[in-house]
């Protein structure tokens, strides 16, 4: 039900970093004691625009209408004052001082008290964590909590404040089910006491479940809005991409023959329990699970960064002990990690030295030196090859799209010619028309004998390209689905049942 | 030209500061305008003295040692990391040769002769540049300790070992035939410069034309994806510092040569210059990116003010806060134009 | 019980005790009263920079340019007491120091945060500034004539006790300054915002900012903090002396990080107490103190410092990594 008076309006915002248009015309209402959804998938502008209503950002045009002003940006401070509250995916939290200090920070600096009143930290931390019914040691230093611990203590603290808006960010990626209902139920009491939130989430059951009403963005735009229950999951889907979940489904051609490339026994690591699984030449095999339940473990024990604690590994046949990453891409084993920031590119780094990074020992010439001429040549041919949009190899990489960045770390990849390649969250925070080439890639890649191995939790991403698809619970291999099962529907309620049923 | 381009050019803009706005040959146009810009003001300011042949030689002798330590804190910057402990490696490397180039370290009279001494010296000197490095180079890698830490730490462990060896006091009297590596000359060319010559090309290849070189920029780039990308990243460490303790060791060795004696704490001043050298020279001190050429003009340009303050009879004190304020003057700078760039 | 037998702080104390009585037993000299007294008098100046130090280091920050704070300070006040006269009483001049190294330490920050350079490279080149400055501009004379308000703090003492060979010996009073800062400083730290907010911007520089805390109050304060420290410092130094001398108080940067290091201080920020650098300051003194005890010649000083630094790095560098498993710092 519309007011007349929402709580916060964004009319008309546009906002450039650089070459990149990341908000277009954006309009969103915001109506008190609401709870709106913001859905989209990475670069579809919501981070930029948590920032433009924290005040983190200002915005290029358009304006910003908060109770009966109209402004053309916020500062922090006023964002804060209005009772703006921000919950970033990464906390703010600080691990060196104790959950109980990191839940009264925000009182103390608001109260701007010079003095720390211990006793008063104590009560209101504590207040702070029965609202959320959970039970904390109050003196453990933050960093030995476990991340959905973490996140408890960062929503707790949000709630402390005289919060009239709270923006959650993702806040259930690292919670499990029991914590998202927990979760879900202190949106709901919120609700009663008249805060609004603003749901910012890419999982569409929970803001299903949750939401009043809507808003879904695409490649910076505004493409639908609405109450919830005008929206079903396919629907929103098909808003944030633009595609039918019914892609035409990877399957092996028909004269395909088994050729097991990787074939794991019993592998055990900190998380992982006695793994045993098959990859062959040819296939696309999608890997899933509750965050938690080691995948992306698994993945780093293949590749050498993590440690096998038991089980065998054969690549082609032969037995390996995998110790380090050069072990890895000796045995034809390739990675492209979760993080591509972090973990896959070096940002200022040009573009050419970002593909040839895995391997410039086959650039030396006789002389032991790499010509420039040579390195050119090498990630010129990579640039062509995957159509990576880039005026020359010699920029940063950081100037390049989300989806150009990730063909790079393939192409990095590529130039070690493995058998294996492993995948994770492959296409986050890339635009549509680069995810439908990367998949594509991929397909060809499987084709000429590959075997890929993708680990993502976009479950119509693993339903339209993987010929199997293997399930992991709580470090064990648990389900096994292929050929018509490989469904997003069956895959999600599989999921949904591992979940309820640790609960019991 | 497209939008995007422009957005890559803008930010290849960001990287580096005053001295990388223009593309890469215009920044070192610009390095070499300020170079000119003090030869010409020194030769103002001390007509006839400063653009003379005595003077070019004399400087000729004296900036190679300056330039070799600036290209091994070059190659630790690269990397991501610092290397205080040069200078006290310098030294201490110095002293051992000069120890054994007397005979103190034999007892009184030099091992087998001249020639030998003079051999022996110089291994002695450059595997303990080694052993120094080493040391570094396993505290960064291998135990993980910050470089900074680390380094600070040898630094005074370096140079207490030097002070123990010579008690305090200075060590001198080598034979004729060394001395003439720091005050001889090959052709016409003061054979310090053609150590630094030689020097340069080296280190110019290693640090862009060879595997390692290239490993110790992305290191220094992102550890973390260095690791992910199967950069043994303990290697790549250990070898620069390695290496930083082996240029630091030759070094020591021209130290010695020129000025014929050998003390603990010779050559205090060389560790700002050295960073200021680099700074100057366009190397990034959080790492990553620098180039040989930058740092050899950057050198120059310091030789040319040190040696014109000289004759203007600065104080050492005086040189002391000109180079302090340069360097605090210079990061401004940078930091200015980047973010007049990045807004 | 069991995590405070696991802190660092108690196995330091646990290494300093070992290392008294291993010394007392070789050189039962080393427990008489007067060597006591000695050895307290000596970590004056060493504990209040370590202070300094430390909540810097908390920070995530770095300094190597006090002990060219200190002497400049020290120089400079001594200068203008001799000159007008202002120095008749003790607390006008540390007030002047203090305040002239404040001021210094101010000059740090307005580098380090506006110009969000390291700090590192800055306190490098500030101390050269500095230390060129003085030596260059201000005088080189080795002022000897120091007002008498300094002297008699030097000989200052309580606790005076009366020895059976007719030799009178006490506690200096500068020892109850470092007590003194010693207790602000710990306040400061565990029971002010501004005191958990250096960790904080140690422990997360970024969220400390969103958070909102006042990044640039608490810069500016800490590197004041230390500045005034080091002025302080300096007219300690010089009374003990009984001289002004532009030249002293160099090298100290090595031993003063050592002590802070050893105290338990993480280099990356957001980790370090007070017991733990006082702890630092007491080792890294009875260890200096019996270096010239056991006749070994000063050199050695170095050697030992250099080499606590690295062990006690390695050593704190080698246990965090047993507490991950995975991934390199930077």
């Amino acid at each position: 039900m519309e007011s007349a008076s929402p709580f916060i309006a964004l009319e008309g915002i546009d906002k450039r970093f650089g070459g990149v248009h990341a908000l277009r015309n954006v309009s969103l209402r915001i109506e008190p004691g609401e709870v709106h959804s913001l859905a989209g998938e990475n670069g579809s502008g919501k981070s930029t625009l948590i920032k433009i209503l924290s005040g983190a950002c200002r915005p290029d045009g358009g304006a910003i209408v908060i109770g009966d002003q109209r402004l053309d940006s916020l500062r922090p401070v006023d964002a804060i004052r209005r009772g703006i509250q921000v919950i970033y995916q990464d906390f703010s939290l600080f691990p060196n001082l104790t959950v109980g200090e990191n839940l009264a920070i925000n009182d103390l600096l608001e109260h701007s008290r010079w003095l720390v009143r211990w006793r008063s930290v104590r009560k209101t931390a504590r207040d702070a964590v029965a609202a959320l019914g959970v039970d904390m040691d109050l003196d453990q230093p933050l960093g030995e909590l476990s991340v959905a611990q973490k996140q408890l203590v960062a929503i707790a603290r949000a709630l402390l404040h005289d919060a009239r808006l709270i923006i959650m960010d993702e806040p259930t990626t690292a919670l499990t089910g029991i914590e998202v209902e927990a979760l879900l139920k202190i949106v709901r009491r919120l609700k009663q006491e008249g805060v609004a939130i603003l749901f910012v989430s890419h999982k569409l059951r929970e803001v299903l479940a949750i939401s009043d009403r809507l808003t879904v963005m695409r490649n910076g735009e505004v493409v639908a809005e609405g109450p919830a229950a005008e929206f079903d999951e396919a629907e929103i889907t098909y808003r944030m991409t633009g595609r039918r979940l019914h892609a035409n489904r990877y399957v092996l051609p028909s004269d395909w023959q088994r050729q097991p490339l990787l074939k794991a026994d019993r592998l055990s690591g900190r998380t992982v329990r006695e793994v045993s699984f098959e990859l062959c030449a040819g296939e696309i095999v999608g890997l899933t699970g509750l965050l938690g339940s080691g995948q992306t473990e698994l993945a780093l024990m293949l590749f050498g960064i993590r440690p096998c604690v038991g089980g065998t590994l054969l690549i082609r046949g032969e037995s390996k002990r995998i110790h380090s990453v050069r072990d890895a891409i000796a045995a034809g084993i390739a990675y492209l990690p979760e993080d591509r920031l972090a973990e896959g590119l070096f940002l200022e780094q040009s573009v050419e030295r970002n593909v040839v990074a895995a391997d410039l020992a086959s650039l030396r010439n006789r002389a032991g030196l790499i010509p420039p001429s040579r390195l050119r040549k090498e990630s010129d041919g990579w640039l062509t090859e995957l159509a990576i949009k880039a005026p020359s190899g010699q920029i940063p990489v950081s100037a390049l799209s989300g989806g150009n960045q990730q063909r790079v770390v393939l192409a990095k990849w590529l130039s070690t010619q493995p058998g294996i390649l492993i995948l994770n969250g492959p296409t986050v925070g890339v635009d549509v028309g680069s995810k439908q080439a990367i998949h594509d890639q991929l397909r060809e890649l499987a084709a000429r004998g590959m075997g890929i191995l993708i680990i993502s939790d976009d479950l119509p991403e693993l339903a339209g390209n993987c010929n199997r698809i293997l399930v992991m619970h709580q470090g064990r291999l648990v389900d096994e689905l292929s050929g018509a099962d490989c469904d997003a529907d069956s895959l999600a309620s599989r999921l949904t049942s591992f979940q309820s049923r640790c609960e019991r | 030209m497209n939008v995007s381009e422009k957005g890559s050019i803008s930010s290849l803009e960001s990287r580096g500061g005053l001295l990388a706005i223009l593309r890469s040959h215009g920044s070192d146009l610009t390095l070499v305008a300020l170079t000119v810009a003090v030869l010409v003001t020194m030769s103002v300011l001390n007509p006839g003295k400063f653009l003379s042949v005595v003077n070019f030689q004399s400087m000729a002798f004296q900036f190679p040692e300056l330039a070799l330590l600036s290209f091994a804190m070059l190659l630790a910057m690269l990397s991501g990391g610092i290397d205080l402990s040069v200078v006290a490696i310098a030294n201490l490397c110095g002293i051992l040769a000069a120890m054994i180039l007397t005979g103190e370290l034999s007892g009184g009279e030099p091992l087998g002769g001249t020639a030998t001494s003079i051999v022996l010296a110089v291994v002695v000197a450059v595997a303990c540049g080694a052993c120094c490095g080493s040391l570094n180079g396993l505290l960064i890698s291998r135990l993980e300790v910050s470089p900074i830490l680390a380094t600070l730490g040898t630094m005074q462990l370096f140079a207490g070992a030097g002070l123990v060896l010579t008690r305090g006091r200075a060590v001198h009297g080598f034979p004729e035939s060394f001395l003439a590596l720091g005050n001889g000359s090959l052709w016409g060319v003061p054979i310090p410069f053609l150590f630094f010559a030689a020097a340069a090309v080296l280190v110019w290849l290693l640090s862009s034309r060879t595997a390692l070189g290239i490993q110790m920029r992305l290191l220094g780039t992102n550890p973390t994806a260095a690791l992910f990308s199967g950069i043994r990243v303990n290697r790549v460490l250990f070898r620069t510092y390695l290496i930083t303790g082996v240029l630091a060791a030759v070094t020591g060795l021209l130290m010695i040569a020129r000025t014929n004696s050998a003390k603990a704490d010779y050559g205090s001043s060389y560790l700002l210059q050295s960073i200021l050298v680099v700074v100057l020279g366009g190397v990034n001190p959080a790492g990553g990116f620098g180039h040989v050429r930058g740092v050899c003009v950057a050198v120059l340009a310091l030789q040319f003010l040190t040696s014109g303050f000289s004759m203007l009879h600065f104080s050492n004190f005086a040189k002391e806060f000109i180079w302090g304020a340069f360097l605090l003057l210079l990061m401004m700078m940078n930091q200015i134009s980047n973010r007049r760039l990045n807004r | 019980m069991r995590k405070l037998f696991q802190t660092h702080e108690f196995v330091l104390l646990v290494l300093v005790v070992l290392l008294c009585v291993a010394i007392g037993i070789k050189n039962p000299a080393f427990w008489s009263l007067g060597n006591v007294f000695d050895l307290l008098k000596s970590s004056v100046t060493l504990g209040l920079l370590a202070l300094g130090v430390l909540v810097i280091l908390i920070s995530g920050d770095i300094d190597i340019s006090f002990p060219a704070i200190a002497a400049f300070s020290m120089y400079v006040t001594c200068l203008i007491a001799g000159a007008t006269g202002l120095g008749d009483h003790i607390a006008v001049l540390f007030g002047m120091a203090a305040a002239t190294g404040g001021l210094l330490g101010v000059f740090n920050a307005v580098f380090i945060h506006f110009f969000r350079l390291p700090a590192l490279i800055v306190t490098l080149g500030t101390a050269s500034l500095i230390r060129g400055g003085l030596l260059a501009f201000v005088g080189t004379r080795i002022i000897t004539d120091l007002p008498e308000s300094m002297v008699a703090f030097s000989r200052a003492q309580l606790f005076r006790q009366q020895l059976p060979g007719g030799e009178t010996i006490g506690l200096a009073v500068s020892f109850f300054m470092l007590v003194g800062v010693a207790l602000l400083v710990q306040f400061l730290l565990n029971h002010t915002l501004l005191g958990r907010g250096i960790y904080a911007l140690g422990g997360a520089p970024e969220a400390a900012r969103r958070v909102g805390f006042n990044i640039r109050r608490i810069r500016f304060f800490i590197f004041a903090l230390v500045g005034c420290l080091a002025g302080v410092v300096g007219i300690i130094h010089a009374s003990n002396m009984r001289n002004a001398n532009p030249f002293d108080l160099s090298g100290l940067e090595l031993t003063v990080i050592a002590a802070v290091v050893v105290g338990g201080a993480d280099i990356t920020g957001g980790k370090g107490t007070v017991i733990g650098t006082l702890l630092g300051t007491l080792l890294l003194v009875i260890i200096g103190n019996s270096l010239i005890l056991m006749g070994l010649p000063t050199q050695w000083h170095k050697v030992a410092v250099g080499a606590i630094i690295i062990v006690s790095a390695g050593m704190a560098a080698w246990r965090r990594r047993m507490g991950r498993n995975s991934g390199r710092r930077k």
